[in-house]
């Protein structure tokens, strides 16, 4: 039978209002996404009014003064509140980004902040990233080689190896491009999405790596490589400015060059 | 995205167009009678809009192919280029559809 209303986790219901300003001058308001699946209930947006005066300058501060002040059941991931560990990935305003790193001032009125797009909800603004990290494992994202290693060093790489996987190595593993993707959305049980295909990426033109032809041949499939159409919104949103797109049609490059 | 969807879009609109042409030809081939009849059809203007609608759906999908071909190539991937190039096919779209009714009126 076709469905034609969304199913009851994905109906969203009005929440709780808990005003925090306590009079203040510079007060926002944030309006946040809640679901415990455990309590059976729909998901619900709360909205919480802020002193941006006695809060940090990022999205990230004001969800931890929300959660040490006004609603500590306020669940969320944050780590390095530094933009380097990639926990704190979240849908603010719109776009996929990291909290820690995105400032209120850039957001216009009401600061909007969901869980990562398309992706189970654990609680609250915690994605459930199993299938990501399974697809991130199933690049085999080490190096591997066949030769032995030199005796007296390591395996070197000139200046001009390095900097090929310098940008493609800085992912973060967020997954802000993978679930910004409309191709991943639809087809995340077969397609690797752009995170994955970026760290592909930096193992297929790392210079010491030795099983580029396998590494191709495990991407040479209609869904793991070319469900992606150069939709560009991985590049568009990526925090750490890195280019999956790029990265992807690079890899659809070696893959034809290699035909011929 | 808008742009992806957009591309996505046109493509069903140009293969659903085909009937129109599929149309044409089949009341050219039937005599003069059937095609007047048809010409006046697509003279009213819904069918302005349909086959205005089909020639932009022609020309934008045309413009934005070609942006696709140039990043199969690997070339023109720096988000501003990209936002460049999605202005420029949006553009080059409007004004060929616009050159192309104005040409023929």
């Amino acid at each position: 039978m076709a469905e034609f209303r969304l199913p009851p986790n994905s109906r969203i219901k009005k929440g709780k209002h808990f005003d925090a300003s306590h009079g203040a001058a510079n007060v926002r308001r944030f309006a946040v996404y809640r679901y415990d699946p455990d309590s059976g209930e729909n998901p619900r947006v709360d909205t919480y009014e802020v002193d941006l005066d006695s809060c940090g300058t990022m999205v990230l501060d004001a969800l931890i003064k929300i959660k040490n002040e006004v609603d500590p059941t306020l669940t969320f991931r944050r780590s390095c509140r530094e933009g380097i560990c990639g926990s704190c990935a979240m849908n603010i305003d719109g776009g996929n980004t990291l909290a820690c790193t995105r400032s209120i001032d850039s957001v216009k009125g009401v600061v909007k902040i969901y869980p990562l797009p398309h992706m189970p909800v654990v609680k609250d603004l915690v994605p459930d990233l199993t299938n990501f990290y399974a697809q991130y494992a199933s690049i085999k994202p080490w190096l591997q080689t066949r030769t032995p290693p030199p005796p007296d060093q390591e395996r070197l790489q000139s200046k001009e190896d390095q900097e090929l996987i310098n940008e493609p190595a800085a992912c973060i593993l967020c997954a802000c491009c993978s679930t910004s993707c409309p191709s991943y959305w639809w087809n995340s049980d077969r397609y690797l999405g752009p995170a994955a295909l970026l760290a592909a990426y930096r193992w297929l033109v790392d210079s010491r790596d030795e099983a580029t032809g396998e590494r191709l041949d495990e991407l040479e499939d209609p869904f793991r490589l070319y469900r992606c159409h150069t939709i560009m919104n991985c590049t568009q949103t990526c925090p750490k400015d890195l280019n999956p797109a790029q990265a992807i049609a690079e890899t659809k490059k070696m893959l034809a060059e290699r035909r011929y | 995205m808008t742009l992806s969807i957009l591309h996505r879009a046109t493509g069903v609109a140009m293969s659903i167009g085909l009937i129109v042409l599929a149309a044409w030809l089949a009341n050219a081939a039937a005599g003069p009678e059937a095609y007047d009849r048809f010409a006046a059809m697509m003279a009213t203007p819904i069918g302005r809009v349909v086959l205005i609608g089909w020639s932009f759906s022609f020309s934008y999908h045309l413009a934005n192919g070609i942006r696709h071909l140039v990043w199969d190539t690997g070339r023109g991937f720096e988000k501003r280029q990209a936002n460049a190039s999605a202005w420029f096919v949006l553009i080059v779209a409007i004004v060929v559809t616009g050159a192309f009714w104005m040409v023929l009126a």
